[in-house]
């Protein structure tokens, strides 16, 4: 009974998904082919000969009517082609699925660090209310969602790099460091050769922006943490608990975490939102090869398909971490399968 | 004849108290509260500042923000130049001091534009329910399928980077968060016994929308957009600094942090002042934002 319930869930918000998608797909089409007055002017600038701009035109397709456009565009999406980058020349997919990697090990990395912190600190805020522990943690979670990236970035940069010299500048390896290609994540293939100068260099390069990136995600983790924690320890069965005679330390690590943590799942599952525009702002810093300053670039000389690709690509996998968010929370909490 | 009058305006006035009583005590109450966060006071302080920096510009600083001056390139900190000066000789604390006006603009304007399609759709959404609401929550799905950020940038460079295009960029991504609200609280509202009587004296939908649904659903949405108006700066300023928002030589401050970014190692003062009043305003509008909400939770009202 239960599965079958749980069964027509996930149905129903994969095909919403797909809806939703769609009209995705619609969004960036008005970004890309009717919002801009004369792409090909922009791209090419004023001056450039009659016969090179209608070549242009006709690759990019503009030589068609709007609706035409839409039908070979939406066609292009179903096929995964999403046409030729005017500045690499290549396939956009390729490119994608080339700069892909970097930014979900940034991610991922970020996100590890962020929930340990976040976790972490929220635990020790509430256990001890009102002590240093908990106002240091505050102070830490209202400068982290205050900051700006980019500007925290920076001053990092200068800090760490510059100054005193610990961290590399950026980029994800060294020059003459060429870590092993097996998934394309740096430091998982370097533990999976072996090759640990490779992993330490990885890892060395990965520190700073992951803190930077992660910093915003571990301040709202921290806090949400806070309040569930004091909520949970209010409740009637931790007093119970503790009558029973149960030690604190059992208490709070064995029943009040444990519960505590259920809404803590949907912030680190949203948190993965703000790190993909966060990762955007932190890549463009650190120079990082991720496609969060692939679709920069390409916005700033207005490489349409590219930006077409990326930013498809990019809303794709944010309503994929919400649809599985979405389904991790009805496996935990029954009540939310409305 | 004058002391009458004084005596019978006075009576109203008392009178008007005793009605407004319950009101005057919950604000007197609110108050109280208010007070007693210290951090939402810091936050009040902090913005009141803001708002007296960008309303006195001009008085606080006689550089001018935009005019060079290149015998005068990247000075350092001094008591003629508070904050340095820039690769224009330009002075770096008045172009901080004029960007607080720019950001003061993006947020004002970001907060009508978005609030106004937000609560529109919203209230329209809940207040007819079934396929409109269907439809229209569909749509707001679509907007909210893109992290921000990405959504903005992708809006600004086709629209063509500057300032203007910003503002529309981040309100188009905006609205939706108060269109949840708006619609959350208007399904509230519509099932009142009150609106069905308004309804049975013959009143339209569109003037049950405006007058009835619209007021008691509002003050939520007000709430919420004090607690994004830090969102709104950290937005407009990382548009600025990809340059993909106001440009040169406005003096927004994300781009005044992009403008010191290559002199980054040297001339540190360029790219750290204006971060630091991003991060100052940013803040303050977080605390009193938290202030609000603690202020607003009924088991602290108790």
């Amino acid at each position: 009974m239960m599965r079958v319930k749980l069964g027509t869930y996930i149905v129903k918000r994969l095909f919403l998904m797909i809806i939703v998608m769609f009209g995705v797909a619609t969004i960036v089409f008005f970004i890309t082919h009717v919002i801009p007055a004369d792409p090909v002017g922009a791209i090419l600038g004023g001056n450039a000969p009659i016969e090179l701009v209608d070549q242009m035109r006709h690759q990019l397709g503009l030589d068609k009517s709007i609706p035409l456009q839409f039908i070979n565009y939406m066609e292009g999406i179903v096929h995964g082609d999403f046409g030729v980058s005017l500045k690499t020349n290549r396939s956009v997919l390729k490119d994608i699925i080339d700069f892909f990697p970097a930014t979900i090990e940034l991610a991922i990395v970020s996100m590890i660090f962020a929930t340990i912190v976040g976790v972490v600190l929220g635990i020790l805020s509430a256990v001890y209310r009102n002590k240093v522990i908990d106002h240091f943690s505050r102070v830490f979670s209202i400068l982290g969602v205050s900051m700006p990236v980019f500007w925290l970035g920076l001053l990092l940069l200068l800090l760490f790099y510059y100054r005193l010299g610990w961290l590399p500048g950026g980029g994800r390896n060294s020059l003459f460091i060429f870590p092993p290609h097996i998934t394309g994540l740096v430091l998982l293939d370097s533990v999976i050769a072996g090759d640990w100068t490779s992993f330490w260099d990885g890892l060395r390069h990965i520190i700073l922006p992951a803190f930077v990136l992660g910093y915003a995600s571990a301040a709202s983790i921290a806090r949400i943490m806070r309040a569930s924690m004091l909520d949970v320890l209010r409740q009637d069965f931790i007093r119970t608990a503790k009558s029973k005679g149960l030690s604190k330390r059992v208490v709070i690590y064995r029943h009040a975490v444990k519960n505590a943590l259920i809404p803590v799942v949907t912030i680190i599952g949203l948190s993965f939102g703000s790190l993909l525009s966060g990762a955007v702002l932190t890549e463009t810093i650190f120079s990082w090869p991720g496609l969060g300053r692939y679709i920069v670039n390409a916005l700033l000389v207005l490489d349409y398909p590219a930006v077409t690709g990326g930013t498809l690509f990019i809303a794709f996998i944010y309503s994929l971490a919400n649809l599985i968010v979405d389904i991790s929370y009805a496996v935990l909490d029954p009540r939310m399968r409305v | 004849m004058s002391e009458v009058k004084g005596v019978a305006q006075k009576g109203r006035f008392k009178l008007f108290l005793e009605r407004r009583k319950p009101i005057i005590e919950d604000w007197k109450h609110t108050f109280y509260l208010w007070k007693s966060t210290t951090l939402a006071m810091v936050g009040t302080v902090i913005i009141f500042v803001f708002f007296g920096i960008a309303i006195f510009a001009p008085l606080l600083t006689s550089y001018d923000p935009i005019a060079q001056d290149l015998d005068n390139r990247l000075l350092p900190p001094s008591s003629q130049h508070l904050f340095g000066t820039d690769q224009y000789g330009r002075d770096v604390f008045s172009r901080v001091i004029y960007g607080s006006r720019v950001e003061l603009w993006i947020i004002f304007i970001v907060s009508i534009i978005s609030v106004g399609i937000g609560t529109l759709v919203g209230i329209i959404a809940g207040y007819f329910g079934g396929a409109v609401d269907e439809v229209l929550m569909r749509i707001t799905d679509m907007f909210l399928a893109f992290p921000r950020l990405v959504l903005a940038m992708a809006f600004t460079a086709s629209l063509g980077p500057n300032l203007t295009n910003t503002i529309i960029a981040i309100s188009f991504v905006d609205w939706t968060v108060y269109a949840r609200l708006a619609r959350a609280e208007a399904i509230k509202v519509k099932s009142q016994p009150y609106i069905e009587a308004i309804r049975g004296l013959g009143a339209k939908n569109t003037r049950i929308m405006a007058f009835h649904v619209l007021p008691m659903s509002i003050s939520p949405v007000i709430v919420q957009l004090t607690l994004r108006m830090g969102t709104i700066i950290l937005t407009a300023a990382g548009l600025g600094f990809l340059g993909l928002g106001a440009q040169p030589p406005i003096p927004e401050w994300g781009a005044i942090v992009s403008d010191g970014r290559s002199y980054l190692v040297q001339q540190w003062w360029i790219t750290t002042f204006p971060g630091l009043a991003i991060a100052i305003v940013v803040l303050g509008f977080n605390l009193l934002g938290d202030g609000i909400r603690d202020i607003l939770d009924p088991r602290l009202r108790r």
